[in-house]
């Protein structure tokens, strides 16, 4: 148990640090750009804390936004995140999910991406909605959760395989 | 009374969740208002100091071009000089009209967004070198934004690439003023509304910072006009397309201007917010 608990604060400042220095100055024609930091709330045990997930969530969001002067936009979108996370792995996983070990940092399966996809691009929809707050520009919304999706999906799997440990 | 307490501790996620959602939601809705200071801001002790470290690495990048812009501004401020008729005489600036600066504090930007609608940059200078809200930010090509909050070592700047921010503007050698805004989708565009179709414009023309804010001094520059639009027919302003002086995704020292009356007229808006 303690160690999960390491894990996962290890895994919040490495991400955050890592989308702060890095992602956060990545910018391809002012549509695509790559949020990575939420596989923290992604890859939070199954079974872990509720509670703290939802906690660790604002707060993850809510130091992205000291950084990025940006309100509250990305603690919203992480704190609904955590909260529709359950209903994301029952759609995906199947009604029995708990009693399952579902492991989310291991070999890509239909499911996983599946979970990854709904997980990103409702994150992502919400961001996007929020830092705009007009519906002039909806399609502009639109267009730049899809490219900046198809990206921070391809990260978040690259980082996955990276951190997945081999012990197989 | 035991059905509250076993209701709350039923549904003990979703309220912290609503919770969390409220206090959030709350946060991005007032930081989408104008005027009113955020709570959630850059220009704090933790990501003031984490984008001075990573700034002080990637300043080496752009060491070229940043002599280039100071041998250029250097050029230009000779050629002035040498026009007066003692060279050595620092032009009297009492004699013009208008609001003058009294002190100007060299800054650096720490932190540049370009890419959302509201965009700020982080400043590494604060209120201990004299940074107050409301103070104009320009550099040698033309204005950058406006403070916007401030600590003790830095502050933010609305960008002039905020769809919040309105500046007075005018286009040059004339008086005819409008509204500078940005409609949020090229970085190097700004638009400039409300300018009367009595004005005589062309493509090229240049547009100055007007003299009706206290913020910046008349005459900085802000861009040419690169397009005119005409609504329709019965509306009689026109919108017009200015190409900027500065490269907004490329700033490295800008100015702060404090300006001589901004105290009396802010103590002024005070009284009024007062009554």
């Amino acid at each position: 148990m303690n160690s999960t608990l390491i894990v996962n604060i290890f895994r919040f400042v490495l991400l955050l640090a890592l989308q702060i220095l890095v992602f956060n100055n990545m910018n391809f024609g002012g549509y695509v750009s790559a949020f990575p930091y939420i596989l923290f709330i992604i890859l939070y045990p199954v079974n872990g804390n509720k509670a703290n997930l939802l906690i660790a969530s604002f707060f993850l969001g809510l130091i992205m936004d000291l950084f990025c002067n940006s309100g509250g936009v990305h603690a919203t979108a992480c704190v609904l995140l955590a909260y529709l996370r359950p209903a994301f792995f029952k759609f995906s996983f199947g009604l029995s999910y708990e009693y399952q070990t579902v492991k989310l940092n291991d070999v890509l399966t239909p499911e996983r991406f599946t979970f990854i996809l709904l997980s990103v691009i409702t994150h992502h929809i919400v961001l996007f909605l929020l830092e705009t707050f007009q519906i002039t520009f909806l399609l502009d919304v639109l267009l730049r959760t899809v490219l900046s999706a198809l990206f921070t999906i391809l990260t978040c799997i690259i980082i996955i395989y990276l951190i997945k440990p081999n012990k197989r | 009374m035991q059905q509250i307490f076993s209701f709350i501790i039923k549904n003990s996620n979703r309220l912290l969740f609503l919770l969390l959602l409220g206090i959030s939601l709350s946060l991005t809705i007032q930081s989408h208002s104008f005027h009113r200071s955020k709570i959630i801001s850059s220009a704090n002790f933790l990501s003031g100091g984490v984008y001075e470290r990573i700034n002080s690495i990637e300043e080496y990048l752009h060491l070229k071009e940043q002599n280039d812009e100071l041998a250029r501004e250097n050029a230009n401020l000779k050629s002035l000089l040498f026009k007066t008729q003692d060279s050595t005489k620092i032009p009297n600036l009492d004699s013009l009209k208008g609001v003058l600066p009294k002190d100007i504090v060299v800054s650096k930007v720490i932190h540049n967004s370009f890419n959302v609608k509201e965009n700020f940059l982080t400043l590494n200078s604060g209120t201990n070198s004299g940074v107050q809200p409301d103070m104009g930010v320009i550099n040698s090509l033309g204005i950058v934004g406006i403070i916007d909050n401030v600590s003790a070592n830095y502050s933010t700047v609305i960008s002039i690439l905020n769809m919040e921010s309105k500046i007075n503007a005018k286009i040059k050698n004339s008086n005819h003023f409008g509204t500078l805004t940005w409609d949020g989708k090229n970085a190097g565009f700004v638009q400039l509304i409300d300018v009367p179709r009595l004005a005589s414009i062309k493509k090229g023309d240049t547009i100055v910072t007007g003299g009706q804010s206290v913020i910046f001094p008349e005459n900085i520059g802000i861009g040419t006009i690169n397009q005119i639009f005409i609504p329709d027919e019965k509306n009689h302003y026109y919108t017009i397309s200015v190409r900027l002086f500065n490269d907004m995704t490329n700033l490295g020292h800008v100015y702060i201007i404090k300006t001589e009356n901004s105290e009396e007229i802010r103590n002024l808006e005070n009284q009024r917010k007062d009554e």
